[in-house]
């Protein structure tokens, strides 16, 4: 235990150098949150309210970029191989990533949170505890799918198209942009099978509707489910070295990672009330057209 | 007889189609410094990280401070202390924070601030590691590798890219370590290197030892190199020379008479007592003994930076 927080407190401190991070974990949630709070909301605290939930998916979504890009650089420039002569195992090496990226990213949610009340006015946040646990629960499912890429692809480039793939998913397909409601009815469909839907939906319930824990129990427990699993595989198949043989079943192993989400996908389409549920939050609280921020570059 | 730190026993390394390691063995004492000297390719880097616990074995039996690597991996690490090839560090980590956090992974460590200090890295320890020059960072490495103040220390290639004068000092630091008797397997395929600070040296080539002994032992064996260089007052009569005991073959260069012969000591002998009976004089005399790289070439019929 006391490796991991050394490791996660150093790796904590080598991310604040990193100006790339600093993009992607402060500036870039910061141009979501004044887009969508000044220019969708127009300042509206009760639609600032309803876009909060969107905001923070997207803040905790980013974490999946940093800590794959990271796992892989760190494997092809060879610093895995000197960490892998100490005495520490891959369970370590991945929990201390995720442990970093609470304390890079709940800051960040803590000051989207602030900016809401004190610029945009908005006057409560809902069950908080709801709220903590699935952005809790969101940076560790990430970042845990973040890991998996890193596991099953060899270099940058592989690691950013896999990347761009899967953001362009989850930030289009699950209302973190657009809202659910105003997709074709098929799209929003495919939407219940990402986890990035759940993650929007479960964060909007606890803050308009104060929905608790127990409330939000499918959200948190699929959340939870597809951590513990993405973060099963993430330490099965990591390699510390560039030139490890990836075995033939890892890839169908990284993609099981989606199981739990498929599963859910199923029963939310045939008696789920996910959908119904995020057409009569935007219907309460009417928006503009929102028209989906890419993922800047 | 006490038991060695390292003991290798017919291990083999494949790689796929690849035979890296075919049947190595050779065993460390403790305090020993063993050299693996070969050239690139040669198999030395696997036969290490197969030591190390980075590489499964194909064959064979290796023990490292009486432990199976693969079977207790954290034991064996908490014993041994290691340089790599082919590895780095985070840019934006800085010295201290390096050091420190490799001391914090073992059960047993030494001051980190003392080894900055021996190793000359005190005025960097706010560095970053990409502000540090090749041999800094080799310095590092050695630093790092010693933090759990190892039983036993395996250095690949420690001065492998470095330039002659950082490769000197990095000669002194291990110098040193030989002086405090520490146990140390290294590679290169530098002869110099192996010669300066082993006390024995496997020469490995295509995967296997084809020699094997203290440096003096190897150059001893390697008879047929050493050459006695004389000049002489009078010319020799042609084939004299070749008749004399131990003597191979004699070539003239220049006035110098280069005798090639399988042992030195009959030959100068026999040589002296020609000399006396032939009215001839000794004008100089000079032993050029073989070099690591004459044995090795001796073996392989190549160079070792070929």
């Amino acid at each position: 235990m006391k490796t991991i927080l050394t490791l996660a407190a150093v790796r904590i401190r080598i991310t604040l150098r990193n100006k790339t991070f600093l993009f992607f974990s402060l500036i870039m949630p910061m141009v979501f949150f004044f887009l969508y709070g000044s220019v969708f909301a127009k300042g509206n605290p009760q639609a600032v309210a309803y876009l909060m939930g969107p905001v923070m998916s997207l803040t905790v979504m980013g974490t999946f970029w940093g800590l794959s890009m990271q796992l892989v650089t760190w494997r092809e420039q060879g610093i895995l191989r000197r960490f892998r002569l100490a005495p520490i195992s891959p369970s370590t090496m991945i929990a201390s990533s995720v442990l970093a990226n609470y304390a890079l990213i709940l800051p960040t949610i803590a000051l989207e949170l602030a900016l809401a009340r004190f610029i945009y006015h908005v006057a409560t946040f809902g069950n908080m505890l709801s709220l903590l646990v699935l952005v809790v629960l969101g940076i560790t499912s990430f970042g845990a799918m973040g890991l998996v890429v890193a596991s099953v692809t060899n270099t940058m480039q592989e690691t950013q198209i896999i990347n761009q793939l899967l953001w362009f998913a989850l930030i289009f397909l699950s209302g973190a942009t657009v809202p659910l409601s105003v997709l074709p009815s098929i799209v929003q469909r495919i939407g219940l099978f990402l986890p990035a839907t759940y993650l929007v939906s479960g964060l909007q319930r606890a803050m308009l509707f104060r929905q608790n824990v127990l409330s939000l129990g499918v959200e948190i427990a699929s959340l939870l489910a597809w951590a513990a699993l993405a973060f099963f595989i993430s330490t099965q198949l990591f390699r510390w070295e560039p030139e490890a043989k990836l075995p033939r079943s890892a890839k169908l192993w990284a993609v099981s990672t989606v199981l739990p989400f498929v599963l859910l996908g199923i029963w939310e389409n045939h008696n789920g009330k996910l959908l119904a549920t995020a057409a009569s939050m935007l219907s309460d609280r009417p928006v503009e057209n929102a028209h989906p921020p890419d993922r800047p570059q | 007889m006490p038991n060695p730190v390292l003991q290798v026993e017919n291990l083999v390394k494949r790689y796929e189609e690849v035979e890296a390691v075919r049947g190595v063995s050779f065993s460390v004492e403790e305090g020993e410094v063993f050299g693996l000297l070969g050239p690139n390719g040669a198999g030395k880097t696997s036969t290490v990280e197969v030591l190390e616990g980075l590489r499964i074995p194909d064959g064979g039996r290796i023990s490292v401070c009486g432990l199976d690597p693969q079977k207790s991996p954290n034991e064996l690490k908490n014993e041994i202390g290691a340089t790599l090839q082919a590895t780095s560090l985070p840019d934006k980590l800085r010295v201290s924070e390096a050091i420190g956090l490799f001391a914090g992974f073992y059960r047993r460590t030494r001051n980190p601030n003392e080894l900055l200090k021996r190793f000359g890295l005190e005025e960097k320890r706010h560095n970053f590691y990409n502000q540090l020059s090749g041999g800094q960072k080799q310095r590092l490495a050695l630093a790092m590798a010693l933090v759990n103040d190892p039983r036993v220390l395996f250095l690949d290639e420690p001065t492998a890219g470095l330039d002659p004068q950082v490769r000197h000092e990095i000669y002194g630091i291990i110098e040193e370590l030989k002086g405090q008797r520490k146990t140390i397997l290294l590679t290169t395929h530098y002869i110099e290197e192996a010669e300066r600070l082993c006390d024995r040296v496997a020469i490995i080539d295509h995967g296997k030892v084809i020699a094997l002994g203290t440096p003096r032992e190897l150059k001893q064996r390697s008879g047929s190199n050493a050459r006695i260089e004389v000049r002489l007052a009078r010319p020799a009569s042609n084939g004299t020379l070749n008749n004399l005991e131990s003597v191979k073959d004699v070539r003239e260069v220049d006035g110098t008479y280069v005798l090639h012969c399988h042992r030195t000591a009959p030959a100068i002998v026999a040589l002296v007592k020609h000399l006396e009976t032939d009215n001839n004089e000794l004008v100089s005399l000079e032993i050029a003994t073989p070099s690591l790289e004459d044995v090795f070439i001796e073996l392989t019929g190549r160079r070792l930076r070929d």
